[in-house]
């Protein structure tokens, strides 16, 4: 919503400065920009005294310019219209002019000295005329400013509406706020003074049926005998200041006053209109050119205004070209009517129009101001275009019922913290067009026609605290509960932080990818059900939401490697989708390794092999990242198997999945199936994992921390190695179970087990060795007891 | 919203959405739990919008205090509290703004004073300019009943911010896209360490 100071002034008596009425942000109207013209001020009124051929080119010629001050200044112009006498707008060297973007300097033009330049329309932004430079009246004072002279220091102030102050897209309505805290008073509406003579033959029929809330009032007046041409200097320029292009006089008169008092109105050239008026709900397939001069193809959810031809008008938003008024009009229908705000914004939206029309009708117009809209645009009418004014019809207003709100001014205090007095709220809420009955701690409130925002208590705390100022709120620490804070995040909370630690520990790098990856790439991980796919993607591959945060991962990973970084390790804790139930979101620490970017290091063989580092990633890494988030996670290591394969992504024979229990699935690991790489574009050696973090159990509670009684055996541990040729089916994990269960009756407790595997040339066995470390408990154990 | 991201309609003819905001807890929370409350939401959130600074996905981080006392002064302080200690600064300078948002009343929103003059790289604690940096407002008395709580007796407030865009605010970086790129350039430049942890006593970052 763009104003300017003079127009502002219109309707408040005030000497508050520029500044000053900034403060309009701190009461809830967000200035956006403030323009004081400041650009205007190099430019001054210069006659000029000669006007000679340039010696060395035809276009130009050579000005000798009385800029008020001192000798007359030589300026090169190429400008038609330069002749001596004439009288323009001057810019010397140093000046910044807007339209060409330029600071001006001391130039030479084909051999002659320019010492500044005769502006013209264009180059002041003042409109897009470049015929010649700007031709003043005569009398017009040289050496003044040009921009006071032609209106242009009228600083311009930009403000940022919230949607729910309708009263504030009107001068009119800012002045009311700006009044209301302290910055002037508000000035009385002018009241019409013009004859009334017959009646408006043109009748308005409300045709809705049911739904009459559509249309709750409208107002239509003949005024006859208008000459319509181009508005007057002061209306064309304060349009022109808030970027508004002026028409003729009778549609900007609606303009004007759509800004002036958000009354949005619209003119029917009367000749064009056929019979009455019908307001009615368009039929499915009915077509409008409108005055933007484009067609719309209508359904009966958009209400129009319509004569005996078809529609006239699309009520509320925008009207039609074919009644539209232009030089030619001599009668004229000014319409003022209130429509349903939520009927306005879906049928705006629908066809794709912004007006300011719609702007304020969306929001709601003030119904009381429907009738004395169209008084004040006839006025404006009549006085600009002459003519006579009929009386005016109005149909289906029931009058306004102002809301009643039981307001204890303590309500300011409870919720802001503010000491308002009461007497003080009163005169606030008085201010703003509140009706306040009684006096004292309890009051009632009756709400204006212009404020449908308000409805209870605490709107009206608002009104009371912005108007006496925000800033008077001191801040206040929060009261302490009187107890610290046991575990506030919860066990998944607890976990994902965890198994982010422990990753980033094992010198992976945290990615946050995509919630949506493409259909494809869903469907390979086991997804891409239609309840997850976006019925309105952002893009085709964003499309569904991701089963797996592999693929998003392995995807990652292949960019990185295209740009030349080939040894990633990078993990994701978040969630996946199963399907679209709040059970289905699971929360999955994921994670992969590419190239040689394992725990040990990435990098060449040659110089990182002694570490164990350098080689190829596989299905080893994948499996002690997994290890790292549960061990991390406090998941009971003991109870967790490992079964060889997993789901279809991995490579079969080189994949394992984490249970704990026969049902629960803990994760998954491995390397990844070719032809799922393959689909994916993906390539180079990878590994990955997805723990679920949503699966581990919670940890049992326990009535105290006090740990069990620590046995320390005063006996020496043996390690022995074993090495057993078994069938190759047989699983290292079976073995170390059994050899771990093996001991229990000597009485000697295991402590530790690992095992070393080699694989035998012969086909169908391997060669398994397990250290075994036996801690006795009640002797030294010797070699007969092996 | 016009830019909400829709499901299909199931057989009921619902569609299911991606939320927008992370608002939604506010309420269940508010139906879980009785007063006092005190909660912070971070959150994934998802609008259909891409340019330098918006992404189709990205985080918000609300906070809903509900109680019997909490007022506008009290937001305030927590709120200066955390710029405060968010942007590692002894000292800053909020402007609270009445605003509108359909959730609070009275409602805000706060610049934060600081110094935009070197391009991206925002100062605080310093310079003239404002910046944006969240909403916030007491609950709105029907949010109250929906929780079912009475707002003659319980009261409090509410904020929210971008989560990305605070961090883009802090640090100076310029495309919000780039999060979630998994570029290791850019995780390496812009990430911390691994156990660069924040606490009470460490203060924010060591």
């Amino acid at each position: 919503m763009k104003f300017t100071l003079s127009w502002l002034k219109d309707h408040l008596e005030t000497d508050a400065t520029l500044e000053q009425i900034a403060r309009l942000t701190a009461i809830g109207l967000e200035v956006e920009d403030v323009d004081d013209k400041a650009a205007f001020k190099p430019f001054v009124i210069a006659k000029v005294v000669s006007a000679e051929k340039h010696p060395q080119a035809d276009k130009l010629r050579v000005l000798m310019v009385d800029t008020g001050t001192g000798a007359p200044i030589q300026v090169v112009c190429g400008a038609p219209n330069a002749r001596a006498g004439l009288v323009g707008a001057f810019a010397a060297p140093g000046a910044y002019v807007p339209g060409i973007d330029v600071t001006l300097a001391v130039g030479t033009i084909r051999g002659v000295e320019s010492r500044g330049m005769m502006c013209s329309e264009k180059e002041l932004q003042m409109s897009d005329s470049h015929d010649g430079i700007i031709d003043l009246p005569d009398d017009a004072p040289v050496g003044t400013s040009f921009a006071a002279y032609a209106g242009l220091d009228d600083p311009m102030i930009e403000i940022n509406l919230t949607p729910n102050r309708p009263d504030c897209t009107s001068i009119y309505g800012i002045a009311r706020d700006l009044a209301a805290s302290g910055l002037g008073t508000l000035k009385a509406a002018l009241q019409p003074s013009f004859k009334i003579e017959g009646d408006t033959k043109t009748k308005v029929k409300l045709d809705l049926g049911e739904d009459s809330h559509l249309c709750p009032g409208f107002a239509l007046r003949l005024v006859r005998g208008v000459r319509n041409g181009p508005s007057p200097k002061w209306m064309q320029q304060r349009l022109l200041a808030i970027g508004l292009r002026p028409i003729n006089a009778l549609v900007d008169v609606t303009n004007y006053m759509t800004f002036d008092q958000g009354r949005p109105l619209h003119v029917f050239d009367a000749a064009k209109v056929k019979g009455n008026l019908t307001v009615r709900r368009a039929v499915e397939g009915e077509k409008v050119l409108a005055l933007d001069t484009r067609e719309y193809t209508l359904s009966p959810a958009n209400v129009v205004i319509a004569d005996e031809d078809g529609i006239e008008s699309i009520g509320g938003i925008m009207g039609g070209e074919h009644s539209g008024c232009d030089e030619n009009t001599i009668d004229v229908l000014i319409e003022s009517a209130l429509w349903d705000p939520m009927n306005i914004a879906k049928s705006g939206r629908a066809l794709g129009i912004i007006t300011d029309a719609r702007y304020r009708f969306e929001r709601g117009a003030d119904p009381e101001y429907m009738v004395p809209g169209i008084e004040r645009a006839t006025q404006l009418i009549v006085d600009i275009c002459g003519g006579t004014a009929a009386k005016t019809d109005v149909v289906g207003y029931a009058g306004y019922t102002a809301k009643i709100v039981d307001f204890p001014v303590s309500e300011v205090k409870r919720l802001t913290g503010l000491e308002v007095g009461s007497e003080e709220a009163i005169s606030i809420l008085k201010g703003l067009g509140f009706g306040v009955e009684g006096t004292g701690e309890r009051v009632s409130v009756s709400v204006p026609s212009w404020r449908p925002d308000v409805d209870g208590k605490a709107d009206l705390v608002e009104e009371v605290m912005r108007i006496h100022g925000v800033d008077n709120i001191k801040p206040e620490p929060i009261e302490s509960l009187g107890a610290v804070n046991g575990k506030i995040l919860t066990t998944l909370q607890i976990r994902t932080r965890l198994a982010k630690r422990s990753l980033a520990a094992r010198g992976m790098l945290e990615a946050v990818t995509w919630s949506f990856i493409s259909k494809a790439q869903a469907e390979l991980f086991g997804g891409g059900a239609a309840a997850l796919s976006l019925a309105n993607p952002i893009a085709a591959d964003m499309s569904d939401m991701r089963p797996s945060l592999l693929p998003g991962l392995l995807t990652a990973a292949q960019r990185n490697a295209d740009k030349g970084f080939g040894d990633v390790a990078i993990f994701e804790v978040s969630g996946t989708y199963e399907n679209d139930t709040l059970s289905g979101q699971r929360r999955v620490a994921g994670g992969i390794r590419r190239g040689t970017a394992s725990l040990a290091g990435a990098g060449r063989s040659w110089s990182n092999a002694a570490k164990g580092g350098g080689k190829p990633v596989d299905v080893f890494d994948a499996k002690a990242d997994a290890i790292a988030v549960l061990e991390a996670c406090g998941v009971p290591m003991g109870n967790v198997q490992f079964e060889a394969g997993g789901p279809s992504w991995y490579h079969p024979g080189r994949s394992g999945t984490i249970k704990l229990g026969p049902k629960t699935i803990l994760g998954t690991f491995g390397e990844f199936h070719p032809k799922v790489l393959e689909a994916l574009d993906v390539s180079g050696a990878l590994c990955g994992f997805e723990v679920y973090v949503d699966a581990m159990p919670e940890p049992k509670k326990k009535a105290t921390r006090t740990k069990p009684a620590l046995e320390l055996s005063p006996f020496q541990a043996v390690k022995r190695d074993f090495a057993f040729v078994v069938d190759k089916s047989v699983e290292a994990g079976a073995i170390l179970k059994a050899a771990s269960s093996a001991d229990l009756q000597t009485g000697h407790r295991r402590q530790r087990l690992r095992y070393f595997r080699r694989r035998l040339r012969r086909r169908r066995q391997k060669s398994v060795a397990i250290e075994v470390v036996i801690q006795p408990a009640d002797r030294t154990l010797t070699d007969e007891d092996f | 919203m016009h830019d909400t991201f829709f499901f299909n309609p199931d057989e009921k003819g619902e569609r299911k959405v991606l939320r927008t905001h992370t608002s939604p807890v506010r309420i269940r929370t508010m139906e879980a739990q009785k007063p006092p409350i005190r909660i912070i939401i971070p959150g994934k959130t998802y609008r259909q919008d891409s340019d330098a600074t918006h992404s189709p996905m990205f985080h918000q981080v609300e906070g809903l205090v509900v109680d019997t006392k909490s007022n506008v002064a009290n937001m305030r302080w927590i709120l200066e509290e955390f710029c405060k200690t968010f942007f590692e600064v002894d000292d800053v300078t909020m402007r609270f703004r009445p605003s509108f948002f359909p959730f609070t009343e009275p409602s805000f929103e706060v610049d934060i004073q600081c110094d935009r003059s070197s391009g991206p790289i925002v100062k605080f604690g310093e310079g003239t300019d404002w910046m944006e940096i969240l909403g916030c407002g007491m609950v709105h008395p029907n949010v109250l009943r929906a929780g079912g709580l009475d707002p003659d007796v319980y009261q409090g407030f509410a904020w929210g911010m971008g989560l990305d865009r605070i961090a883009m605010l802090k640090y100076g970086m310029p495309d919000l896209r780039n999060f979630f790129d998994a570029d290791v350039r850019w995780m390496s430049h812009y990430g911390f360490r691994p156990l660069d942890m924040p606490t009470l006593f460490g203060g924010l970052s060591a």
